[in-house]
């Protein structure tokens, strides 16, 4: 199981460079459906975990939602405005990618420092703020309103390991909350893209500037 | 007790009632100023006891807010200004019930609503003993003289005076809780035990007694912090204008007197410090008077002219106190004391006599009023009354109360040590100055209304006001001349007071109003007798009645008679520049056939424009060049989120090393 | 209060007129001519008394209150005032306060009924007047400042009694000081050269007289009355400066007084005949240089 886990884990890592690489929003959001299916299913390969119904259906949803449910609601918000690749990022995609493993690195680095959690267990913790530092990155590079959704969800990604890193078991309601609100926060978030979109003709957020006072 | 709460109760009831039922002007009013006049009554009761035999009542509950509790005490000093408040508020309903006829409102009860809560929360200020129930009961009397100044709130100037009043008060309401919460912090508890003395205070009694200075002084409008007061009073309504003047900013004075009770007796220095800035003070306030064109913005400078003689008798009682001088600090807290009550008279006079000009001429501006003593007879003999009292001319109950505390300042520059000399020095000097500039402004007020001939159509037009809207003013009037000819009614309303906060019986007041009680009715008796003596002699004489003589030099135009700036442009050419601050607003005649030009002046604040708004300006000069922050990229918000985010991790870590 | 207290008073209500007669007689005598005669004030005022009166009709009960007002001011005063050695016979802690707000209570009327009339030449005159009593007034109360704080006492009368600010040497100079300021506040105060001209009648010139420019028959006669009674008021007043170090026998003290009043009359006649009128700008210097003196004394005497 544990190295199940750690491939798993690994996988992430690489699902978040491959995002940062790419200049596909197609694809980005593919990755982000597959990063969610992983994440749901890395609970279940953690050492501690029970079989039991409700963690199984909580699983269930986790990945429905997260995987399946989140990239379709994107896919259906670039099909209605056109939209198909990023335009010119801040920063390059091959220095994107460089910079993510450099903050993967770091994030190790700084996961051993942290003063919790065993060293010999599952690098839920570092993979975590990898997560995390690779969505802030995506979000704040990116020009596309589509790719600061998915940053967002990247970094929700994130904070979800390490929650599982610092053994968080949250009671269902909790996590079916949390859950929820993610999905309307991509729903709002689609028609705040559906808006900007009309108004400006382009999803290009630094076109956001011009409503400023 | 019961008698207060009951009070209260009628006037919160009673404007409700209005709100609710108040559906035509008359229902309105007739809850509303009817809860007020029970109320007062019911309140009035009340006082006898710890007016005149010096009893103190005590209420006490707990409260679920935190820190607070339902602590009520009647002393003394809560009597006084609740015989003002109690006097007062009936008086200015009954004229507010005819005043607010005119205006067309949808809701008529809601001012009643307002005027009501305004009296009840004055009341529970006057006699809160926590000082969370003092700052809700503070909070809530702001609150609703602030939908009252802006009632005729379609009209821009009164906005905006309603806004500049909010801030004020707000800003000195942050002093009075910084006062209050390092009290508490200081015994331990919110409530006004007695004295807690110097010593609990720890050397921090100064701070204390300024933060209330600033704090209170705010809404007593005391120089700088008084640019509000000519912005609020003119515009409120009238009779709104008179519960502010003469009740409202005197519980500023109630909370400086408190303070000093709670914080123990103070240093000869703030004796001489109060005495400083109650001159300054009286001075500018009296000098701004004097230069203003519109007769409520007079009025309201002379609030801050008065406010600054009652600073004068604090001062001088504080001294005196400090200094073991008995006489010097019954004489000093009396006087101020006298002069809160006397104030809250004749400035209700006044502001009423202001309103009723108003209604009659249309306007408030000086120099388009003139000859409404003929048409408004009752109201000009009034106002003419009010005057004189606010000048303090002998048999006028102003000057009955401005007595004692020239004895004060006059005893101090006689017996205390070189500190005290100077303190009393400066209070005699300052009183005498501020009596001659408030001479000029009340006869420039007074003249140029009521007397010569009218400047406009609207004071042509001008006729006697309903008597709903005089006989109020007759009730002011008696009371000033009952006050005048009987000071020691007045020192025997206040001797209770002022001898606990002078610690000692007010004997030399009682004194100096019995001396007084003599001699004002012989010169009435005298000034009578001259008045039948040449009715005599005139019955026997040929009386005619022709045109303004003037040497020959009458003009037949009423605008080549002296204007309200004209009349006291000398003195004011005298005004250091410092203090100048004058608006004028020019549109030139233009063209090669100029149809015409005009120009309207006014009198400007100088601590408004230049400390004021000039800091605010700067202020916001700083804060644009901050706005650079603000561009309007997310990106650089999210990256500023995780630089902040960042930062505090690395501090975390340096510190965890 | 004993009746020989009430004597100086009622010499002064029978005599004012007189004193005013024998400035005006020693100023004409001054610059070689004859002068009207010492009665003439009285012959002048039944004359007026015995008229009748045309009133404007823009005027009001304030127009002939004015008068009223200011000669019943002045005779009260008179009773605050001590002369001879005697007290006054209204005496109290705080006299000297009523003594100025009653010369106040006159000069406010006055000036009302100046305005009274809608007239730019009154509100002229009424515009100068308020000038020059608002800054001669602080004046006045530094002056009688002095006089108590000198003598340690709160009443006009205490602090003016034989010997009561004797304490030789050291008094002599705030009380001369005193003294000076109080002639120059008496010219201010009863309209005589160099601060207003009583004999004129030309625009430029004229402050109290302007005033007064509509009041005819019995007001005239009153306004002019009161007006003889403000300055026999001052002059008792500053006489009694000059004496109070004095210890003499009661009948000497009546003689030093009304040969003090006689000395008084010939200084103004002096000043006003030698100096002219001062320009209308200079006035309030005037009365600050008054001011200054008076708050000099006041130094000296607390050093």
């Amino acid at each position: 199981m544990g190295a199940l886990l750690e491939i798993v884990l690994a996988g992430v890592v690489l699902v978040n460079l491959a995002m940062l690489g790419t200049n596909r929003l197609k694809s980005c959001i593919r990755f982000v459906g597959v990063q969610g299916v992983l994440i749901g299913l890395a609970p279940a390969l953690a050492p501690g975990w029970s079989y039991g119904p409700r963690p199984v259906a909580m699983l269930a949803i986790a990945i429905l939602i997260k995987g399946f449910l989140m990239p379709w609601l994107l896919l259906r918000a670039i099909r209605e405005a056109h939209v198909r690749r990023e335009i010119e990022p801040f920063l390059g995609y091959t220095a994107s990618v460089l910079l993510g493993a450099v903050l993967s690195a770091a994030a190790f680095g700084f996961a051993a420092r942290l003063p919790v959690a065993a060293p010999a267990g599952p690098p839920f913790l570092p993979v975590g703020v990898a997560t995390l530092l690779s969505g802030t990155l995506l979000m704040v590079a990116r020009k596309k309103a589509v790719t600061q959704v998915i940053g967002y969800l990247v970094m929700e990604n994130g904070i979800f390991l390490f929650g599982q890193g610092l053994g968080a078991e949250l009671p269902a309601p909790v996590e079916i909350g949390i859950l929820l609100d993610l999905l309307v926060a991509v729903f709002v978030m689609g028609i705040a893209m559906f808006h900007i979109n009309r108004e400006f003709d382009s999803m290009g957020v630094h076109q956001l500037t011009e409503l400023r006072d | 007790m019961i008698l207060l709460a009951s009070a209260v109760a009628a006037l919160v009831l009673g404007g409700l009632g209005a709100a609710v039922f108040g559906r035509t002007q008359r229902q309105a009013a007739a809850w509303g100023a009817g809860a007020a006049v029970l109320g007062s009554l019911l309140g009035l009761l009340a006082l006898p006891g710890p007016l005149l035999r010096a009893t103190t009542l005590t209420h006490a509950s707990p409260w679920s807010v935190p820190f607070g509790s339902i602590l009520l005490v009647l002393d003394p000093l809560s009597a006084v200004f609740l015989l003002a408040t109690f006097v007062l508020a009936p008086v200015a309903a009954w004229y507010g019930a005819s005043y607010l006829r005119t205006y067309e409102r949808r809701r008529p009860g809601l001012p009643w609503l307002f005027y009501d809560l305004l009296i009840a929360s004055i009341v529970v200020v006057l006699v809160a003993r926590n000082g969370v129930l003092f700052l809700v009961a503070w909070e809530a009397m702001t609150l609703a003289s602030f939908f009252l100044v802006t009632f005729e709130d379609e009209r821009a100037e009164v906005r905006r005076a309603g806004w500049t009043y909010l801030v004020a008060a707000h800003l000195g309401t942050a002093f009075l809780m910084l006062f209050f919460a390092w009290l508490a912090a200081l015994t331990g508890s919110f409530d006004f035990a007695a004295a807690p003395g110097a010593a609990a205070l720890a050397g921090s009694q100064g701070w204390l007694f300024a933060l209330a200075l600033v704090g209170f002084g705010t809404k007593a409008g005391l120089v700088p912090l008084h640019v509000w007061l000519p912005e609020a009073h003119p515009a409120a309504p009238s009779h709104v204008s008179v519960v502010m003047s003469g009740v409202m900013i005197a519980t500023g004075v109630y909370g400086i007197l408190r303070a000093i009770l709670l914080l123990g007796p103070l240093p000869g220095a703030w004796g001489l410090a109060l005495i400083v800035i109650g001159a300054v003070t009286g001075i500018v306030g009296a000098l701004y008077a004097l230069a203003q064109g519109d007769l409520k913005r007079l009025l309201a400078y002379s609030s801050v002219e008065n406010m600054g003689i009652v600073l004068l008798g604090i001062g001088a009682g504080v001294l005196g106190a400090a200094h073991g001088s008995a006489a010097i600090a019954a004489l000093g807290f009396g006087a101020a004391l006298l002069h809160v009550l006397n104030h809250a008279l004749f400035k209700g006079l006044l502001f009423l006599g202001a309103g009723s000009v108003r209604h009659a001429a249309g306007t408030l501006a000086l120099d388009r009023l003139g000859g409404l003593a003929h048409r408004m007879p009752g109201t000009a003999a009034m106002f003419l009354l009010g005057s004189a009292a606010i000048i303090a001319l002998p048999p006028l109950n102003g000057f009955a109360g401005e007595f004692p505390a020239y004895l004060a300042g006059l005893r101090a520059a006689a017996e205390l040590p070189p500190g005290g000399r100077w303190g009393g020095l400066l209070l005699v000097v300052a009183l005498a100055t501020t009596g001659g500039l408030a001479i000029v402004a009340f006869v420039k007020a007074a003249g140029m209304a009521f007397l010569g001939r009218p400047r406009s159509d609207g004071a042509r037009a001008a006729r006697e006001v309903e008597p709903g809207l005089v006989r109020p003013l007759y009730v002011l009037a008696a009371g000033c001349v009952l006050l005048g000819l009987a000071p020691w009614l007045g020192a025997w309303a206040v001797s209770a007071a002022a001898a606990s906060l002078a610690g000692q019986p007010a004997t030399p007041l009682l004194d100096a109003a019995r001396t007084l009680g003599v001699v004002a009715p012989v010169l009435v008796a005298v000034i009578v007798a001259g008045v039948l003596a040449r009715a005599w002699l005139m019955r026997r004489r040929r009386q005619a009645v022709a045109d303004t003589w003037a040497c020959g030099y009458d003009a037949p135009l009423p605008r080549a008679q002296y204007t309200a700036s004209s009349l006291v442009a000398p003195l004011t050419a005298l005004v250091p520049a410092a203090l100048r601050a004058g608006v004028q607003h020019v549109r030139a005649p233009a063209g090669y056939f100029p149809a015409g030009g005009r120009v309207r002046a006014e009198a400007g604040d100088a601590f408004e424009q230049r400390v004021y708004r000039a800091s605010f300006l700067r202020l916001r000069q700083a804060a644009e060049r901050l706005r650079l922050v603000q561009h309007g990229r997310v990106q650089w918000y999210l990256l500023y989120i995780f630089a902040a985010l960042l930062v505090l991790l690395l501090v975390e870590f340096g510190r965890a090393r | 209060m004993n009746a020989a207290t009430l004597l100086p008073p009622l010499l002064g209500l029978a005599a004012a007129p007189l004193f005013s007669g024998l400035i005006a007689k020693l100023k004409a005598r001054a610059v070689g001519r004859q002068g009207p005669p010492l009665l003439q004030g009285y012959r002048d005022l039944a004359r007026l008394l015995r008229k009748g009166a045309v009133y404007s009709r823009d005027t009001t009960w304030v127009f002939r209150a004015g008068p009223l007002l200011s000669a019943v001011a002045g005779a009260f005063a008179l009773f605050l005032i001590p002369a001879a050695g005697l007290t006054a016979p209204v005496a109290f802690a705080g006299d000297f306060l009523l003594l100025a707000y009653l010369l106040a209570l006159g000069r406010v009327f006055t000036v009302l009924a100046a305005l009274d009339t809608g007239s730019s030449f009154e509100g002229m005159g009424a515009s100068r007047e308020l000038l020059v009593s608002t800054l001669a007034e602080p004046a006045l109360f530094l002056v009688l400042l002095v006089l108590v704080t000198q003598a340690g006492e709160l009443s006009l009368s205490a602090a003016l009694a034989p010997g009561a600010g004797a304490h030789a040497l050291d008094a002599a100079a705030p009380l001369a000081l005193a003294a000076a300021a109080l002639v120059l506040l008496l010219l201010a105060e009863n309209a005589r050269v160099p601060v207003d001209d009583p004999t004129t009648h030309l625009e430029l010139t004229m402050i109290h007289e302007v005033m007064v420019l509509d009041h005819g028959g019995p007001d005239l006669a009153l306004i002019e009355y009161g007006g003889a009674l403000k300055l026999w008021a001052f002059a008792a007043l500053l006489v009694g400066v000059a004496l109070s170090p004095a210890e003499w026998h009661p009948a000497v003290e009546a003689g030093a007084f009304l040969a003090g009043m006689a000395a008084v009359a010939a200084l103004v006649a002096l000043i006003e005949s030698s100096m002219a009128r001062l320009r209308l700008t200079r006035v309030p210097q005037f009365v600050v240089v008054a001011s200054v003196l008076a708050g000099f004394s006041l130094l000296l005497s607390f050093v």
